[in-house]
């Protein structure tokens, strides 16, 4: 075993599974069902990309399958744990191994929806209109709500009758990108998952 | 994590509190178990319930929540009173020989400066003696002087007997003891101890202090800085590590800046108010030096031309807050009606709480919110939540749908500060749109309404850069480079934030990351992993170089001066960090000049980022003391057996009180039981009652009973309970059990109870719920209270009642 690397161990299958399980580590039953299921699905013309778990922080690395479909469209194959990482080299938990029906949900949120003050249902409405009303709401609560001197005297600058919250699940570029706009803006009230 | 997931496997010894990795990050914890395997080193398992981690631990200690500031408290004392501590490293690596005002005291539980009309401490006098003509500390290197930080911390900790720590903990003297005795060998230099924790630590009005006493053993065992050492902190979120670093949060900017104060009106004052001032001749302070590059050239990125030095590079443009604006704050301000409108992406104010019902009421107290995700939230969705009559909520709520993670570039950086690119892998689903670009697109409207209406100090919208091929579109990549930073100057990417200056030729967006993405490209891409362990990890100490690219400057262990001794040898030549050889430092990136002789009598000291250059055993940073100690949670059955008179944090800060709102804490004659929330592998937060497969695995709330309790009680497994506490209930199954189990607090009987997180109104399970999960979220139970530092709530440790349905 210890001569033999992971990605070649993942070749060798179920027998090489059965021998590390048997060293305790227990998660590599599923690594096994994983490269099963990934050399059925695996076929000529698929896409290998990568990406990390969207879940938890240990940062596992994944290997994503997809396929360019007759249509145009992109159909993901499959998702598994990428063998190369030092994170994970290879493992996945439930969350991660189940990341596909994240990926790909029935439940999506499929167009804009607005829901006037009183209202008892959810109103479709196109992104124009959406982002239109978002920023004259975000310039009429920042016109009513900044501060430009404090009672003191001093230049504070600030929006107090606006705040953001969020970007756990964003990009670290989005973030930054967040951070950047809403200081902008004159936000104080910047928070997120940290904190919670 | 000041050192990383495989590190972990070079350890001696774990100690993991306010935790439960084999469960919730079940696939870091390979790294404990090879630690364990491999080198046969000892885990303990400090936690309220017995978990998949306790059972491959070699000891668990029953634990009651909140209450492991006794228990580190407890092995600070041992370490103390039977010399078990690094002595080389204590004398030259942390500040216990730097000699503390006279004034300074602790009586009764309070430390010198309580104002108890403001409910905060003047720190005045937690600072240290001076030498008039340099400005330096005073040191005695024998830690002799009875102020030296050494032996005022000696006192400080005497208290923390094995008894004191039972009585507080509830962990049988005799089990201490044993922990005790395994902890107090990692103070030779060729041992080396972890300790690890997560929210189970965070979440408790003594949050902070919690992990600082962990940090404060470590400094005294030399555990810093070192490989298989460290103070490792599990994080939850797949990126939120890489958005704290990058300040979605209200104190500070990019790079752990401080957010400017009022008053500050120059770059210069800014500094002075907000950098670490040198104290001993040999600290390099390089933070506090650098200080006014790092912000010069952050402001330089954000303003462009309109950052000039004649007008400070356009200080004024940031916004100053008048005090707290952190989570809780947002709903006070909510429920006070000074909060008009609300933007959550990717995080739902509703079930996150605390007190969820008081969070629901501030949401529909807000003139509009906007709720960005790929999926219905419980915030997206409070104003119709079962029992809550729509027509009467008066918030404008707007659905914004956004694409996953897996549609989108970009980086996520992990636990281990590891900052790994991932690739867009599918289009946009439907009309998703990406976050930043709505948030582009949703700035670029604000900014023509302005230029068309005016309105209110337009400057910083006008100002702002927006140098991307698309306005409306920013690429990753694009942002990515932003961040890194360039010189104005050639154009080029900036290399290392130690080039960065303050004359406006260079800019960063976080300078902690410069380095990331260089001319020849993104390093976050690399991707040399185990799939050749003999090239790509060469030191074979599990840093892997060049996997990714980890902050700052690709180090993977944070201080790893000291990892090595005065003479620059690793203090265990087995597992070094970096080492001296003769001509530099080699191994990992070093925290410290790469070719400083360490023999140089001007050598700087080995923590180079704050103004000692050693570690802190004594610091003035946090607001509730420079010693860790031990307060109850602001519910508790019990009055704290050190100081009854101060039992709970004395500068926690009650927002319902402030705010003149009724009281919303319970106390034990009608809440009598402890209860503490949690996770399950299964699911995470909340996203995850989207996803069939987990909700199979995971399908319904439930609470966990000790089976004592469950005994006394009439309950049996799968009975319906409810749970209460003064500010709500939860109603779901009873799940009895051995895991938990009743404990001896301060010579009283005391049970805990256990609540998973994971349910509310939203999602497959509740879909098929009579009741459509009406009672399911555990933080209706939870209160609207934080940490005296970082106002992180008090999610870990309340009162609540029991009953059978």
């Amino acid at each position: 075993m210890p001569t033999v690397t992971r990605r070649e161990f993942l070749k060798v299958g179920a027998a090489g599974a059965g021998a590390l399980a048997a060293s305790g580590l227990g998660f590599d039953v599923a690594l096994a069902e994983s490269n099963r299921v990934k050399q059925k699905l695996r076929i000529e013309g698929a896409k290998e990309l990568h990406s990390i778990c969207p879940y938890c922080a240990v940062g596992c690395s994944l290997v994503a399958y997809t396929r360019t479909n007759s249509d145009g469209t992109t159909q993901l194959l499959q998702i598994e744990g990428d063998p190369d990482s030092p994170v994970n080299e290879g493992r996945l938990c439930p969350k991660g191994a189940t990341a596909m029906q994240l990926a790909v949900s029935p439940r999506r949120v499929e167009s804009p929806l607005y829901r006037p003050a009183g209202a008892t249902a959810w109103q479709k409405i196109s992104w124009d209109d959406m982002l239109d009303k978002i920023a004259r709401n975000i310039k009429a609560s920042r016109d009513a709500t900044f501060v430009a001197t404090d009672g003191n005297g001093n230049t504070v600058n600030r929006t107090e009758g606006i705040a953001f919250a969020g970007g756990a699940a964003f990009s670290s570029e989005e973030g930054y990108f967040a951070t950047k706009l809403m200081r902008g803006l004159g936000l104080v009230h910047l928070e997120q998952q940290a904190r919670v | 994590m000041t050192n990383h997931w495989r590190d972990i496997k070079n350890t001696d010894l774990i100690l993991i509190n306010g935790a439960n990795p084999a469960e919730a990050h079940p696939v870091g914890f390979q790294w404990f178990m090879r630690a364990k395997l491999d080198r046969g080193a000892k885990m303990i398992h400090a936690d309220p319930r017995f978990t998949r981690t306790s059972a491959v631990a070699d000891m668990y200690l029953r634990i009651r929540t909140g209450s492991d500031v006794a228990y580190f408290g407890g092995l600070i004392n041992h370490v103390l009173q039977n010399n078990l501590f690094h002595d080389a490293y204590v004398r030259n690596y942390t500040n216990a020989s730097f000699i503390v005002k006279d004034g300074f005291t602790f009586k009764d539980g309070l430390f010198s400066g309580y104002d108890p009309a403001k409910r905060s401490y003047n720190i005045a006098s937690w600072s240290y003696e001076t030498d008039p003509a340099t400005g330096f500390a005073m040191r005695d290197k024998a830690l002799q002087h009875p102020r030296s930080v050494f032996q005022l911390m000696k006192a400080h900790y005497s208290r923390y007997t094995p008894e004191m720590v039972s009585s507080i903990t509830g962990i049988p003297a005799a089990d201490f003891n044993k922990v005790a005795e395994l902890v107090g060998q990692m103070g030779r230099p060729d041992k080396v101890m972890t300790i690890v924790y997560a929210v189970g630590l965070t979440h408790h009005t003594t949050g902070g202090q919690l992990i600082r006493s962990g940090a404060v053993l470590q400094l005294l065992l030399g555990n810093m800085g070192r490989p298989g050492g460290g103070m490792n902190a599990e994080r939850g979120h797949a990126n939120i590590q890489g958005n704290t670093d990058h300040a979605i949060s209200w104190e500070i900017l990019p790079g752990y800046l401080k957010i400017p104060a009022p008053g500050q009106k120059t770059i210069a004052d800014y500094v002075a108010g907000s950098a670490p001032k040198k104290s001993d001749k040999n600290s390099w302070n390089f933070f506090g030096t650098n200080y006014s590059k790092f912000m010069v050239s952050t402001l330089k990125g954000w303003f462009g031309d309109a950052a000039k030095k004649s007008n400070e590079f356009a200080f004024d443009l940031i916004p100053k807050p008048a005090g707290n604006a952190s989570w809780m704050t947002i709903y006070d301000q909510a429920l006070k009606g000074k909060m008009e409108g609300l933007v959550l992406s990717g995080m739902t104010a509703a079930s996150i709480g605390p007190d969820s019902n008081q969070v629901r009421e501030a949401l529909g107290n807000l003139k509009w919110l906007v709720v960005m995700d790929a999926l219905p939230t419980t915030s997206s969705e409070f104003w119709h939540a079962p029992g809550v009559d729509a027509s009467q909520v008066k918030t404008e709520v707007f659905m914004v749908p956004t694409t996953h993670w897996i549609e989108k570039d970009g980086s996520f950086v992990n636990s281990g500060r590891w900052s790994q690119w991932k690739d867009q892998v599918l289009p946009p689903e439907g009309q998703a749109r990406h976050d930043h670009w709505i948030l582009a697109d949703v700035f670029q409207r604000v900014k023509k309404l302005y230029q068309s209406q005016g309105g209110k100090f337009p400057d910083p919208i006008l100002a702002l850069t927006f140098d991307y091929k698309d306005p409306l579109k920013p690429e990753l990549d694009e942002i990515a480079k932003e961040i890194n930073g360039k010189d104005l100057s050639t154009g080029k990417q900036m290399t290392s934030f130690a080039l960065l200056k303050d004359d406006g030729t260079t800019t960063t967006g976080d300078w902690i990351y410069t380095g990331s993405y260089l001319d020849s490209g993104n390093l976050m891409k690399r991707r040399q992993g185990v799939q050749d362990v003999k090239a790509n990890d060469p030191t074979g100490m599990g840093f892997f170089p060049n996997w990714a690219w980890s902050w700052p400057l690709n180090r993977r262990v944070m201080y790893n001066r000291a990892s090595a001794d005065l003479d620059g040898k690793p203090w265990d030549a087995s597992r070094p960090g970096i080492t001296w050889n003769g001509s530099r430092w080699v191994g990992d990136v070093p925290d410290y000049p790469p070719t400083m002789d360490p023999h140089d009598p001007a050598a700087w000291l080995p923590f180079i980022m704050n103004g000692e250059g050693v570690g802190r055993l004594f610091s003035n940073g946090m607001v509730d003391g420079p010693f860790p100690e031990h307060y109850e949670p602001v519910e508790s059955p019990v009055a704290n057996p050190l100081h009854a008179a101060n039992s709970a944090s004395p500068v926690a800060f009650l927002y319902d009180k402030a705010a003149g709102r009724p009281d919303r804490f319970g106390t034990a004659a009608d809440f009598p039981y402890i209860a503490t929330s949690y996770r399950l592998t299964e699911h995470e937060h909340y996203v995850t009652q989207h996803v069939p497969k987990l909700v199979q695995l995971q399908p319904k709330p439930f609470v966990e009973i000790p089976d004592e309790l469950a005994r006394e009680k009439g309950i049996k497994s799968g009975d319906h309970v409810r749970v209460s506490s003064k500010r709500g209930k939860v109603e779901v199954l009873a799940l009895v059990t051995k895991r938990l189990g009743a404990m001896t607090v301060a010579g009283q009987k005391v049970y805990q109870i256990g609540i998973p997180i994971h349910w509310g109104y939203v999602g497959l399970a509740a879909d098929s719920d009579p009741t459509h999960g009406r009672y399911w979220m555990a933080n209706a139970l939870t209160p609207f209270v934080g940490d005296a530092n970082a106002r992180t709530p008090e999610f870990k440790a309340f009162l609540v009642n029991l009953e059978k349905m």
